[in-house]
Protein backbone atom coordinates (compact mmCIF):
# COMPACT_ATOMS: atom_id res chain seq x y z
CA UNK A 1 0.00 0.00 0.00
CA UNK A 2 1.16 3.29 -0.65
CA UNK A 3 1.54 5.55 2.81
CA UNK A 4 2.42 9.19 2.65
CA UNK A 5 4.48 10.45 5.57
CA UNK A 6 4.80 14.24 6.41
CA UNK A 7 8.49 14.92 6.96
CA UNK A 8 9.68 18.39 7.94
CA UNK A 9 9.23 20.16 4.68
CA UNK A 10 6.80 18.17 2.32
CA UNK A 11 5.20 14.54 1.87
CA UNK A 12 7.29 11.55 1.39
CA UNK A 13 5.62 8.71 -0.23
CA UNK A 14 6.46 4.80 0.72
CA UNK A 15 5.30 1.65 -0.85
CA UNK A 16 4.69 -0.78 2.17
CA UNK A 17 3.60 -4.30 2.09
CA UNK A 18 0.40 -5.10 3.22
CA UNK A 19 -0.41 -7.92 6.06
CA UNK A 20 -3.45 -9.33 7.69
CA UNK A 21 -2.72 -8.51 10.96
CA UNK A 22 -0.57 -4.97 11.28
CA UNK A 23 -1.10 -1.89 12.95
CA UNK A 24 -0.16 2.04 11.97
CA UNK A 25 2.89 1.74 14.05
CA UNK A 26 4.24 -1.21 12.68
CA UNK A 27 3.95 0.43 8.93
CA UNK A 28 5.98 3.39 10.28
CA UNK A 29 8.42 1.00 11.86
CA UNK A 30 9.22 -1.17 8.59
CA UNK A 31 9.48 2.13 6.85
CA UNK A 32 12.03 3.50 9.35
CA UNK A 33 13.67 0.10 9.65
CA UNK A 34 13.88 -1.03 5.63
CA UNK A 35 13.22 2.21 3.66
CA UNK A 36 14.26 5.68 5.07
CA UNK A 37 16.33 5.14 8.62
CA UNK A 38 16.51 9.08 8.95
CA UNK A 39 12.67 8.85 10.04
CA UNK A 40 12.02 10.48 13.64
CA UNK A 41 8.84 8.85 15.55
CA UNK A 42 7.80 8.22 18.86
CA UNK A 43 6.96 5.11 20.68
CA UNK A 44 7.59 3.23 23.48
CA UNK A 45 5.03 0.20 25.00
CA UNK A 46 3.52 -0.49 21.45
CA UNK A 47 0.47 -2.26 23.24
CA UNK A 48 -1.75 0.87 23.57
CA UNK A 49 -0.76 1.80 27.33
CA UNK A 50 1.37 4.51 27.30
CA UNK A 51 0.12 7.12 24.90
CA UNK A 52 3.56 7.85 23.05
CA UNK A 53 2.54 6.55 19.59
CA UNK A 54 -0.04 9.39 19.18
CA UNK A 55 0.23 10.59 15.35
CA UNK A 56 -2.27 11.80 12.97
CA UNK A 57 -3.74 9.02 10.61
CA UNK A 58 -5.60 10.24 7.92
CA UNK A 59 -6.90 13.28 9.47
CA UNK A 60 -7.28 12.13 13.10
CA UNK A 61 -5.42 11.61 15.76
CA UNK A 62 -4.95 8.19 17.23
CA UNK A 63 -2.58 5.96 18.95
CA UNK A 64 -0.68 4.12 15.76
CA UNK A 65 -0.02 1.45 17.97
CA UNK A 66 -3.63 0.81 18.38
CA UNK A 67 -4.65 1.51 15.06
CA UNK A 68 -5.01 -1.62 12.71
CA UNK A 69 -4.53 -0.63 8.94
CA UNK A 70 -8.05 -2.12 7.91
CA UNK A 71 -9.78 0.16 10.02
CA UNK A 72 -7.81 3.23 8.02
CA UNK A 73 -6.28 2.26 4.72
CA UNK A 74 -9.47 1.06 2.55
CA UNK A 75 -7.92 1.92 -0.23
CA UNK A 76 -4.40 1.00 -0.12
CA UNK A 77 -3.41 4.20 1.00
CA UNK A 78 -2.73 6.07 3.82
CA UNK A 79 -1.85 9.50 5.42
CA UNK A 80 0.10 9.60 8.47
CA UNK A 81 1.07 13.05 9.81
CA UNK A 82 2.58 14.58 12.98
CA UNK A 83 -0.73 15.61 16.14
CA UNK A 84 -2.29 19.06 15.26
CA UNK A 85 -1.76 22.11 17.77
CA UNK A 86 1.56 21.40 18.38
CA UNK A 87 5.50 22.51 17.28
CA UNK A 88 7.05 19.81 14.89
CA UNK A 89 10.46 19.02 16.26
CA UNK A 90 11.04 16.70 13.42
CA UNK A 91 8.78 14.66 11.20
CA UNK A 92 6.22 12.90 13.38
CA UNK A 93 8.12 13.82 16.54
CA UNK A 94 6.37 16.64 18.06
CA UNK A 95 6.89 19.48 21.05
CA UNK A 96 4.89 18.18 24.11
CA UNK A 97 6.32 20.85 26.03
CA UNK A 98 3.25 23.55 25.52
CA UNK A 99 0.60 20.33 26.46
CA UNK A 100 2.31 19.80 29.97
CA UNK A 101 2.77 23.59 30.44
CA UNK A 102 -0.96 23.99 30.15
CA UNK A 103 -1.42 21.15 32.63
CA UNK A 104 0.87 23.09 34.55
CA UNK A 105 -1.08 26.58 33.81
CA UNK A 106 -4.35 24.79 35.05
CA UNK A 107 -3.03 23.59 38.62
CA UNK A 108 -3.37 20.23 37.68
CA UNK A 109 -1.10 19.06 40.52
CA UNK A 110 -2.83 17.82 43.98
CA UNK A 111 -2.25 20.11 46.94
CA UNK A 112 -2.72 18.96 50.02
CA UNK A 113 -2.21 19.78 53.87
CA UNK A 114 -1.56 16.34 55.88
CA UNK A 115 1.70 15.33 56.49
CA UNK A 116 3.08 11.79 57.93
CA UNK A 117 1.99 12.43 61.13
CA UNK A 118 -1.52 12.82 60.54
CA UNK A 119 -4.03 9.53 60.11
CA UNK A 120 -5.47 8.80 56.49
CA UNK A 121 -8.18 11.10 55.02
CA UNK A 122 -10.70 8.70 54.23
CA UNK A 123 -12.74 9.13 51.08
CA UNK A 124 -15.89 6.46 50.26
CA UNK A 125 -15.10 5.06 47.04
CA UNK A 126 -18.57 4.96 46.15
CA UNK A 127 -19.22 9.23 46.90
CA UNK A 128 -20.69 11.29 44.33
CA UNK A 129 -17.68 13.22 43.74
CA UNK A 130 -15.18 10.23 44.18
CA UNK A 131 -17.60 8.52 41.11
CA UNK A 132 -16.84 11.91 39.09
CA UNK A 133 -13.06 11.65 40.04
CA UNK A 134 -12.94 8.01 38.44
CA UNK A 135 -14.90 8.97 35.64
CA UNK A 136 -11.96 11.24 34.70
CA UNK A 137 -8.71 9.87 36.38
CA UNK A 138 -7.37 7.86 33.83
CA UNK A 139 -5.55 9.94 31.58
CA UNK A 140 -2.27 9.51 30.28
CA UNK A 141 -1.53 12.87 29.00
CA UNK A 142 -0.96 11.50 25.23
CA UNK A 143 -2.03 14.82 23.71
CA UNK A 144 -4.72 13.02 21.17
CA UNK A 145 -7.42 15.16 22.90
CA UNK A 146 -5.34 18.28 22.59
CA UNK A 147 -4.77 17.77 18.86
CA UNK A 148 -8.47 17.17 18.12
CA UNK A 149 -9.87 20.16 19.51
CA UNK A 150 -10.80 22.52 16.84
CA UNK A 151 -10.62 25.92 20.34
CA UNK A 152 -6.90 24.66 21.11
CA UNK A 153 -6.53 25.36 17.06
CA UNK A 154 -7.97 28.40 17.03
CA UNK A 155 -7.35 30.12 20.17
CA UNK A 156 -3.32 29.12 21.07
CA UNK A 157 -3.91 30.44 25.35
CA UNK A 158 -7.07 27.90 25.45
CA UNK A 159 -5.90 25.45 27.93
CA UNK A 160 -7.26 22.19 26.21
CA UNK A 161 -9.22 19.50 26.92
CA UNK A 162 -6.56 17.30 28.97
CA UNK A 163 -5.27 19.97 31.28
CA UNK A 164 -8.93 21.33 32.05
CA UNK A 165 -9.93 17.36 32.60
CA UNK A 166 -6.88 17.15 35.14
CA UNK A 167 -8.05 20.31 37.04
CA UNK A 168 -11.68 18.86 37.54
CA UNK A 169 -10.43 16.08 38.81
CA UNK A 170 -8.67 17.76 41.24
CA UNK A 171 -11.41 20.33 41.78
CA UNK A 172 -13.59 16.86 42.76
CA UNK A 173 -10.66 15.74 45.07
CA UNK A 174 -12.25 16.46 48.19
CA UNK A 175 -8.28 16.58 49.77
CA UNK A 176 -7.14 19.48 47.81
CA UNK A 177 -7.16 22.69 49.30
CA UNK A 178 -6.38 24.80 46.14
CA UNK A 179 -9.70 24.41 44.82
CA UNK A 180 -11.10 28.24 44.80
CA UNK A 181 -7.24 28.86 43.21
CA UNK A 182 -7.93 26.11 40.51
CA UNK A 183 -11.17 27.38 39.53
CA UNK A 184 -10.25 30.58 39.59
CA UNK A 185 -7.69 30.00 36.72
CA UNK A 186 -9.71 27.37 35.05
CA UNK A 187 -12.56 29.93 34.33
CA UNK A 188 -10.41 32.79 33.04
CA UNK A 189 -10.14 33.66 30.20
CA UNK A 190 -8.58 31.12 28.07
CA UNK A 191 -10.11 28.09 30.55
CA UNK A 192 -13.23 25.99 30.41
CA UNK A 193 -15.81 29.13 28.78
CA UNK A 194 -14.13 28.61 25.80
CA UNK A 195 -14.92 25.27 25.44
CA UNK A 196 -17.63 25.24 22.28
CA UNK A 197 -18.86 21.95 23.24
CA UNK A 198 -17.29 20.30 19.86
CA UNK A 199 -17.13 16.87 21.62
CA UNK A 200 -14.05 16.08 19.29
CA UNK A 201 -11.87 15.29 22.49
CA UNK A 202 -14.45 12.87 24.03
CA UNK A 203 -14.65 11.27 20.39
CA UNK A 204 -11.32 10.53 19.91
CA UNK A 205 -9.93 9.83 23.56
CA UNK A 206 -8.39 6.45 23.53
CA UNK A 207 -9.17 5.92 26.88
CA UNK A 208 -13.02 6.58 26.66
CA UNK A 209 -12.58 9.86 28.55
CA UNK A 210 -15.11 12.49 28.32
CA UNK A 211 -12.77 15.68 28.71
CA UNK A 212 -15.86 17.36 27.29
CA UNK A 213 -18.28 16.16 30.68
CA UNK A 214 -15.39 17.42 32.83
CA UNK A 215 -15.47 20.76 31.12
CA UNK A 216 -19.15 21.05 31.97
CA UNK A 217 -18.44 20.10 35.59
CA UNK A 218 -16.31 23.38 35.51
CA UNK A 219 -18.23 25.50 33.81
CA UNK A 220 -21.18 24.81 36.79
CA UNK A 221 -18.65 24.86 39.38
CA UNK A 222 -17.33 28.35 38.28
CA UNK A 223 -21.26 29.77 37.67
CA UNK A 224 -22.09 28.48 41.57
CA UNK A 225 -18.93 30.00 43.10
CA UNK A 226 -19.28 33.19 41.09
CA UNK A 227 -22.95 33.07 42.28
CA UNK A 228 -21.40 33.12 45.86
CA UNK A 229 -19.38 35.71 44.98
CA UNK A 230 -16.36 33.78 45.98
CA UNK A 231 -14.82 33.82 42.52
CA UNK B 1 -20.60 35.12 33.99
CA UNK B 2 -21.74 38.67 32.67
CA UNK B 3 -22.28 36.28 29.59
CA UNK B 4 -24.54 33.77 31.85
CA UNK B 5 -26.24 36.60 33.75
CA UNK B 6 -27.30 38.62 30.69
CA UNK B 7 -28.36 35.12 28.77
CA UNK B 8 -29.92 34.88 32.09
CA UNK B 9 -32.18 37.95 31.44
CA UNK B 10 -32.56 37.80 27.45
CA UNK B 11 -34.11 34.44 27.49
CA UNK B 12 -36.96 36.02 29.07
CA UNK B 13 -37.07 39.36 27.26
CA UNK B 14 -37.03 37.54 24.60
CA UNK B 15 -39.84 35.05 25.27
CA UNK B 16 -41.87 38.09 26.44
CA UNK B 17 -40.98 40.10 23.47
CA UNK B 18 -41.71 37.00 20.97
CA UNK B 19 -45.40 36.71 23.22
CA UNK B 20 -46.33 40.54 22.71
CA UNK B 21 -45.57 40.36 19.13
CA UNK B 22 -47.43 37.36 18.25
CA UNK B 23 -50.29 38.62 20.48
CA UNK B 24 -50.24 41.90 18.46
CA UNK B 25 -49.86 40.26 15.12
CA UNK B 26 -52.56 37.85 16.11
CA UNK B 27 -54.52 40.53 17.28
CA UNK B 28 -54.60 42.49 14.02
CA UNK B 29 -53.28 45.66 15.77
CA UNK B 30 -52.16 48.77 13.51
CA UNK B 31 -48.83 50.29 13.80
CA UNK B 32 -50.94 53.20 15.17
CA UNK B 33 -52.52 51.08 17.42
CA UNK B 34 -49.87 49.38 18.86
CA UNK B 35 -47.89 52.58 19.07
CA UNK B 36 -50.92 53.91 20.87
CA UNK B 37 -50.84 51.17 23.91
CA UNK B 38 -47.25 51.16 23.81
CA UNK B 39 -46.17 55.12 24.10
CA UNK B 40 -45.76 56.74 27.42
CA UNK B 41 -45.51 52.97 29.66
CA UNK B 42 -42.96 54.05 32.05
CA UNK B 43 -43.00 49.76 32.98
CA UNK B 44 -42.52 48.41 29.29
CA UNK B 45 -40.04 51.30 28.95
CA UNK B 46 -37.92 49.55 31.73
CA UNK B 47 -38.61 46.19 30.51
CA UNK B 48 -37.20 46.92 26.99
CA UNK B 49 -34.51 49.35 28.26
CA UNK B 50 -33.29 46.15 30.09
CA UNK B 51 -33.33 44.12 27.27
CA UNK B 52 -31.19 46.67 25.23
CA UNK B 53 -28.81 46.48 28.32
CA UNK B 54 -28.53 42.54 28.26
CA UNK B 55 -28.06 42.21 24.65
CA UNK B 56 -25.83 45.14 25.02
CA UNK B 57 -23.46 43.19 26.98
CA UNK B 58 -24.26 39.67 25.46
CA UNK B 59 -23.44 40.30 21.93
CA UNK B 60 -19.78 41.59 22.50
CA UNK B 61 -18.91 39.09 24.79
CA UNK B 62 -19.86 36.75 22.24
CA UNK B 63 -18.27 38.10 19.22
CA UNK B 64 -15.35 38.47 21.52
CA UNK B 65 -14.87 34.78 21.17
CA UNK B 66 -15.56 34.57 17.27
CA UNK B 67 -12.98 37.91 17.04
CA UNK B 68 -10.28 35.78 18.55
CA UNK B 69 -10.82 32.47 16.97
CA UNK B 70 -11.65 33.74 13.56
CA UNK B 71 -9.77 36.92 13.10
CA UNK B 72 -6.91 36.18 15.55
CA UNK B 73 -7.62 38.88 16.82
CA UNK B 74 -5.97 40.11 20.48
CA UNK B 75 -5.34 42.66 22.59
CA UNK B 76 -6.83 46.68 23.35
CA UNK B 77 -7.73 47.41 19.74
CA UNK B 78 -9.92 44.35 19.72
CA UNK B 79 -11.31 45.34 23.14
CA UNK B 80 -11.78 48.90 22.27
CA UNK B 81 -13.52 47.64 19.06
CA UNK B 82 -15.86 45.86 20.91
CA UNK B 83 -16.56 48.14 23.25
CA UNK B 84 -17.22 51.08 20.72
CA UNK B 85 -19.67 47.71 19.37
CA UNK B 86 -21.48 47.31 22.67
CA UNK B 87 -21.97 51.40 23.26
CA UNK B 88 -23.54 51.24 19.35
CA UNK B 89 -25.99 48.97 20.52
CA UNK B 90 -26.58 50.60 23.12
CA UNK B 91 -27.01 53.99 21.74
CA UNK B 92 -29.47 52.16 18.96
CA UNK B 93 -31.13 50.41 21.17
CA UNK B 94 -32.05 52.94 23.42
CA UNK B 95 -33.01 55.15 21.24
CA UNK B 96 -35.42 52.41 19.73
CA UNK B 97 -37.25 51.47 23.04
CA UNK B 98 -37.65 55.53 23.88
CA UNK B 99 -39.34 56.19 20.26
CA UNK B 100 -41.62 53.11 20.82
CA UNK B 101 -42.19 53.80 24.76
CA UNK B 102 -41.14 56.79 25.16
CA UNK B 103 -43.39 59.92 26.84
CA UNK B 104 -45.22 61.77 24.10
CA UNK B 105 -44.46 64.71 23.05
CA UNK B 106 -46.22 67.15 23.99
Amino acid sequence: MKVSIKRTSCFQEFEVPRHPSQTVLDVVTYIQRELDPTLAYRFACRVGMCGSCAMTVNGAPRWTCRTHIDKVASNDRLRIEPLRNLPVIRDLVTDMSAFFGKWAQAKGRYEGTRTRRDDFHQVPPDGEKRRAVDAAIECIGCAVCYSACDVVAWNPDYLGPAALNRAWTLIQDERDVARIERLRVVAGDAGCHSCHTHMSCTERCPKGLSPTASIAGLKREAAKLALRGKL
Amino acid sequence: MAQRASAAILAICVAVHLATVIYAVRGGLSAAEILGRTRGNAAWLAFYAMFVVAASVHAPIGLRAVLTEWLRWRGASRDLFLLAFAGLLLVLGLRAAMAVFGPVSP
